[in-house]
């Protein structure tokens, strides 16, 4: 299931720590890097290939919150609504999201083009508002430029 | 490094040595011209523990939230042990009003490998983990990098500079889970657990990862240890205040017009720093509240600063503490319930579900909580608050418990008129008895 070149990188990964149980977060994020999210069918796979129960991954995967266990829109936006950000207007900017795209938060749009979270704390207070997508951070939000996001993500 | 600091104690006059205004740091040819890694080549030109004994006399204090002396710390690890030992590093950074170790990964990313490699050395370790959470994804590509131009030029990995020492150093990506920053539930994390903390004692140092002794410190904790080799403890230890010495990273959030991260001597005046560095309140509002160090901390009232001052001691007097000294400003109108409500929200969310009274109390408290956002509190739900705050803090395995206790407990000290107003407007007063 996993490519040739992340299947190199799994053998590699093995020389870093001394017991293959290690392997299991970086792994997982192979598998969801590559398909999107981790399926039940992706779980098993990890645990053939790390000789770990399939209940332990399991068990690993509903914890991490970052790990998707069903698949979800195209673009994740991750909307943070802790405290620096709520200060500065993310109420705001997570209705006008909602509005925009038509779904509320913890749903994915019938394209799956959008899923639409709230997030914990990302790091970023002292440029909130702040939203994430995937690996990039969007900071310093108005309505304004969540406009002209999603517009260019259209 | 390179800038050497001015000796003056003008806190203005702070010349920054963990994140300078040199953009290029990052950049492993640039950071060599300027003198880096010359502080790794002086530790190992010392003695292992004549590098301990140098951190123990500089009074550093760890970064990550507890101000536990980090020299200290390392010195509990076993000497000349035939099993493997291990260094954590902790960048899971996700303590709400916290963004700093974020800035070193960005724009000193050299300085931070070449702390972990001076630590390894002084406690005989030969492979590191940096942990960073998840959603720093962006940022582990940079460190990274840095990681990678560091071993090119053979700082990491076999015989470093031509000595007999080598150590490895690893990223390990975290996945979304605040608990992950707990020292031991990082270990377990990393073990390719779920991220539950561990009982202690044993503490990390007998009993880490994967059975082995192991410390863990923070990246701003490690950031200032080529800072105290390449200067001295005596020269460290006289920068801000005497029992919790240093430059400090500090993170302004929050209804500040200018919110940043703004690094400084320990010890400087909260006022001042609200006010000079990140530029006041919009709207030359008043202050109401303002939150010290992190969401965990206990919350100050804002007619309560005069003479608070950014340090361990300081803030420990004030009734709170100086955490990951990520300070948010709440002004005039800020809805206190409110606030205090997300935050119980997040440790409601976070905790790990391991030990009962945080389980369950952080379940309580948001929704005695909530209630009061609604409008549809009792009087005796003050109370009630209160009491499920009290039956957490200090029960559970871990301090998220406290942590999740102290801001409640700290609100309704500090501003129990704001629950009682909203008592009064209560839709449900009529039938309060
Ligand atoms: C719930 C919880 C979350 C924590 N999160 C972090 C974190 O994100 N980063 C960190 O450095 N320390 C965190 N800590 C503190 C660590 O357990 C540990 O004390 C610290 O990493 C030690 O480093 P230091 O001695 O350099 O401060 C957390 C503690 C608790 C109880
Ligand atoms: S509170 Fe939103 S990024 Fe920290």
């Amino acid at each position: 299931m996993l490519s040739e070149s992340n299947l190199n990188k799994v053998e590699q990964l093995r020389k870093r720590y001394p017991t293959s149980q290690a392997l299991v977060l970086p792994v997982l994020w192979m598998v969801q890097e590559q398909e999107g999210y981790i399926s039940e069918d992706s779980m098993k796979y990890v645990a053939a290939l790390l000789h770990i129960p399939f209940g332990h991954i399991l068990g690993v995967v509903s914890f991490y919150t970052m790990l998707q266990k069903n698949r979800i829109g195209k673009h994740h936006i991750e909307v943070c609504t802790n405290i620096s950000c709520m200060l500065r207007g993310s109420v705001k900017i997570l209705e006008h999201i909602e509005q925009r795209l038509g779904i509320t938060v913890g749903e994915t749009s019938p394209d799956k083009k959008w899923t639409l979270s709230e997030a914990e704390c990302m790091g970023s207070c002292g440029t909130a508002p702040m939203l994430a997508i995937g690996d990039e951070y969007y900071e310093n939000l108005t309505l304004e430029k969540i406009d002209k996001l999603i517009d260019n993500l259209k | 490094m390179n800038l050497r600091p001015s000796d003056t104690e003008q806190l203005n006059a702070w010349k920054r040595v963990i994140i300078p205004d040199d953009r290029d740091l990052y950049k492993i040819d640039h950071y060599l011209a300027h003198g880096g890694y010359k502080a790794l080549k002086k530790a190992l030109e010392m003695k292992p523990e004549e590098v301990i004994d140098e951190v123990k006399r500089s009074n550093l204090r760890g970064r990550g939230g507890a101000c536990f002396p980090t020299g200290l710390k390392w010195s509990f690890m076993p000497k000349n042990f035939d099993k493997p030992k291990y260094l954590c590093v902790n960048g899971d950074e996700s303590e709400p009003g916290t963004f700093k170790d974020r800035q070193i990964f960005e724009y000193n990313p050299h300085l931070l490998i070449e702390g972990t490699l001076i630590a390894c050395y002084a406690m005989g370790i030969t492979t590191a983990y940096i942990y960073i959470r998840g959603e720093y994804g962006k940022w582990i590509k940079m460190l990274q990098k840095a990681i990678d131009d560091a071993y090119a030029n053979g700082l990491v990995g076999e015989k470093i500079l031509g000595t007999e020492f080598s150590t490895q150093v690893y990223i390990h990506r975290g996945a979304g889970a605040y608990i992950c920053g707990e020292e031991s539930s990082l270990m377990n994390s990393i073990e390719g657990e779920r991220g539950y903390p561990r009982v202690k004692p044993p503490f990390p140092a007998q009993v880490g990862l994967w059975g082995c002794p192991t410390t863990i410190n923070n990246v701003e904790t490690i950031s200032n240890i080529p800072v105290i080799i390449s200067y001295g403890w005596e020269w460290y230890s006289k920068i801000g205040t005497a029992k919790h010495p240093g430059p400090i990273l500090v993170g302004v959030s929050g209804h500040v017009n200018n919110p940043g991260v703004f690094e400084m001597p320990t010890g400087e005046p909260l006022l001042e720093i609200i006010y000079k560095r990140a530029g006041g309140v919009p709207g030359d509002k008043g202050i109401k509240a303002v939150i010290p160090g992190g969401s965990s901390t206990m919350i100050l009232r804002g007619d309560q600063l005069e003479g608070i001052r950014m340090d361990a001691e300081s803030l420990k007097t004030a009734g709170s503490s100086v955490g990951t000294a990520g300070i948010i400003v709440m002004d005039e109108d800020t809805d206190l319930i409110q606030v205090i409500t997300r935050i119980a929200e997040f440790y409601y969310r976070e905790s790990c579900g391991q030990c009962t009274p945080c389980r369950e109390g952080t379940d309580w408290m948001f929704k005695i909580l909530k209630r009061f956002q609604r409008y549809e509190a009792k009087k005796e739900d003050i109370d009630l608050l209160l009491d499920v705050a009290n039956n957490i803090e200090g029960n559970t395995i871990c301090a998220l418990g406290d942590a999740a206790a102290w801001p409640v407990q700290s609100m309704i000290r500090n501003f129990r008129d704001e629950f009682e107003q909203r008592v009064q407007t209560s839709r449900f007063q009529e039938i309060v008895l």
